[in-house]
């Protein structure tokens, strides 16, 4: 049985792959819609145990980028290499079958649900007490749930959530709301994390924890993190190495003091044209 | 202080998960037990069998079958009243065909289907929502109903279109038909009733329920957490119509004693949406409350103006019936969409709090 339910579950993700060897490769995907292009010709790669940040303006493609690699769009050329195996696209249930987990833009949360139970959902795929034990309940549908909410818990723990575990999510900050949703990706065990502006619309404070928490999850759990961010402080304290965009293709690509001091960075965030 | 919760410490998840994590819960079902099998069937009269307790149970499991699919899974359905008549034709049939059959089995048999028909015609949730899935499921609604007017095999090519509930044992009492008792029929759907309940409560708190829910709330983040959108909204069709027919069955075979085509029509459908809506989409609880509501209001009506000596005409009855019940639905979707569940957990809130609001 797989339940995951011991602390070292929490040890880094088996995914065959080594620490610092390439765990994803992006080889010059293009996409657009109609006749705007999303994203154009863009190759980069996320080495295993990193934090790789991806800034760019607005409207530069980031998010787009991510929907890429979790299978919400197709791109027209290009491929996908995760793991080893190459895809022409991701679907979205390849990229969690092999370990893809996601937080989104403006948050996803299922809104009526409580937060234990939002994060539970992050464990279905785990979970396989199929209907009739569930209906009986009692037994090994109950062994299963309880195996899971322990999991659960120690993230409700580190997360520091546990005053709102019965809370319907719907009624949170949205700065808990944000924490809740990490969580969730958190329970699905993931070998890479895509965060979409994970600290949009914070105050300084809520920046700093989830700051730590990003820190930690990568450390602790040697879990790969893709992340997506504006604030530039935060990008430089968390990062390894970062990708720039800007209308769609990459115009740096480096260590962040490299890339803070490169020209052609500093006039797409100026503005100035091209 | 009713409802003390001080002093009540989980010290396992294991308790957490229990059904009444706050005892006084668990001693309140009990009473509602004690009532539902020991006072009320030694005290409750023919007409009170008839015109209040065997419909409310039959109406509250129809409610419970579609709120597992529009409250849980997020999709609305306006063919209940269809699928109800799904239950009870096959149920009809397979006793024809298998004289023998033990009708328990027979009925829960007859469930089988209408989840097989609810499925199919829960195929185009795939494809669709919201507004658009309940012209699809109201094109089955009127499918069925018609297929039940002129598929004469269904009710054995009788000259009138209507199926006639035989006298039926088990276990040497009659249980359906002109010769059965109304405390046996009514012990049975209570059986039924509270059987099917435990399974739905089981179901929806463990991981298919949290699928469901996530499903309803986000279908986006629902697959990016793994879960097949598909499998989630055909298991909910498949179980929501299954109670569904096993509440049509009983209804004509527990109730109604015979059945025709129209009495499936759409309703039907509403009378059951209504009950949902008013006791709570996303409850099970609800349910019951909603049942309860609808099919005491007309017997109220009827009575409380008689008991003051007011004559009052049953066309006056019903007028009055299906005003309340409008402004009723018009009110609780405006003022607490979750209808009366919520209302019961405001109060039960208040009452572990009271004498001491803050
Ligand atoms: N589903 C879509 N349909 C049409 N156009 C789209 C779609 N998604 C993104 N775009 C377009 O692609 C471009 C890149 O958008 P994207 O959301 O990826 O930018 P971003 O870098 O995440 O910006 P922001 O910082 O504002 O979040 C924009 O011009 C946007 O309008
Ligand atoms: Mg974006």
């Amino acid at each position: 049985m797989n339940l995951h339910a011991d602390p070292a579950a929490f040890a880094e993700p088996d995914d065959g792959i080594a620490k610092g060897a390439v765990l994803l490769e992006i080889r010059n995907i293009s996409l657009a819609f109609g006749g705007v292009k999303a994203l154009t010709d863009i190759s980069f790669n996320v080495r295993k145990g990193e934090i790789r940040a991806i800034i760019g303006p607005n409207g530069a493609g980031k998010t787009s980028m991510l929907n890429v690699v979790n299978g919400f769009y197709t791109p027209q050329k290009g491929s996908i290499t995760f793991r080893g195996r190459e895809r022409r696209a991701m679907k979205p249930h390849h990229a969690v079958g092999q370990g893809i987990a996601r937080t989104f833009q403006n948050v996803a949360l299922f809104k009526g649900m409580s937060t234990l139970d939002n994060i539970m959902a992050g464990r279905s795929v785990m979970m396989k007490r199929n209907i009739l034990w569930q209906m009986i309940w009692h037994g090994p549908a109950l062994k299963e749930e309880i195996a899971h909410r322990e999991v659960v818990e120690e993230i409700i723990d580190f997360l520091e959530i546990q005053h709102i575990r019965h809370t319907p999510v719907g009624k949170l900050p949205y700065g808990l709301q944000k924490r809740v949703e990490l969580g969730r990706a958190l329970a699905m065990e993931p070998s890479l994390l895509l965060l979409d502006e994970p600290m949009a619309g914070m105050n300084l404070e809520e920046k700093e924890d989830m700051s730590r928490f990003i820190l930690d999850v990568n450390q602790q759990r040697g879990t790969t993190i893709a992340l997506i961010e504006h604030d530039m402080g935060v990008v430089m304290d968390l990062s390894d190495r970062v990708v720039v965009l800007d209308y769609g293709k990459i115009i740096a690509d480096g260590a962040p003091d490299q890339v803070k001091n490169d020209q052609g960075v500093i006039d797409a965030y100026l503005g100035v044209p091209h | 202080m009713l409802y003390r919760t001080a002093g009540q410490f989980k010290t396992s998840y294991a308790e957490d998960h229990a059904l009444f994590p706050v005892r006084q819960d668990a001693m309140l079902l009990g009473v509602i037990l004690l009532f539902a099998f020991v006072i009320l069937p030694l005290t409750a009269s023919a007409f009170t069998f008839q015109a209040l307790l065997i419909p409310v149970l039959i109406y509250a499991l129809a409610a419970l079958g579609l709120n597992i699919l529009t409250g849980y899974a997020g999709q609305l359905s306006l063919g209940t009243g269809a699928f109800m008549g799904v239950g009870a034709y096959a149920c009809y049939k397979l006793i024809t065909i298998f004289p023998e059959l033990n009708i328990f089995l027979a009925i829960a048999l007859s469930g089988f289907f209408s989840a097989g028909t609810g499925v199919l015609f829960g195929l185009p949730s795939l494809r669709i929502k919201g507004f658009y899935l309940a012209i699809a499921t109201l094109a089955a609604q009127f499918f069925l109903v018609w297929l039940f007017q002129k598929w004469g095999w269904l009710y054995n090519y009788s000259s009138s279109g209507a199926i006639q509930v035989p006298n039926i044992e088990m276990f040497g009492v009659t249980v359906t038909g002109p010769r059965a008792s109304d405390l046996v029929q009514y012990y049975f759907v209570l059986v039924v009733v509270c059987l099917v309940t435990w399974l739905a409560i089981n179901i929806t708190r463990g991981r298919i329920g949290r699928m469901w829910k996530a499903v309803r709330d986000m279908d986006i983040a629902a697959e990016l957490v793994g879960i097949n959108l598909m499998r989630a909204k055909l298991t909910a069709f498949f179980v929501s119509s299954y109670i569904v027919g096993v509440s049509g069955a009983l209804f004509v075979f527990m109730w109604r004693g015979a059945a025709e085509a129209n009495l499936f029509d759409i309703s039907l459908s509403f009378r059951v949406l209504f009950i949902a809506i008013i006791g709570g989409l996303g409850s099970i609880l609800g349910n019951y409350l909603g049942a309860f509501l609808i099919v005491a209001l007309p017997v109220v009506i009827g009575a409380v103006p008689a008991a003051f000596g007011i004559p009052i005409s049953s066309s006056t009855v019903e007028h009055l019936n299906v005003m309340t019940i409008g402004a009723l639905i018009i009110a609780f979707l405006i003022l607490e969409p979750h209808g009366l569940a919520r209302l019961w957990a405001i109060i039960r809130e208040k009452l572990v709090l009271w004498p001491f609001p803050h």
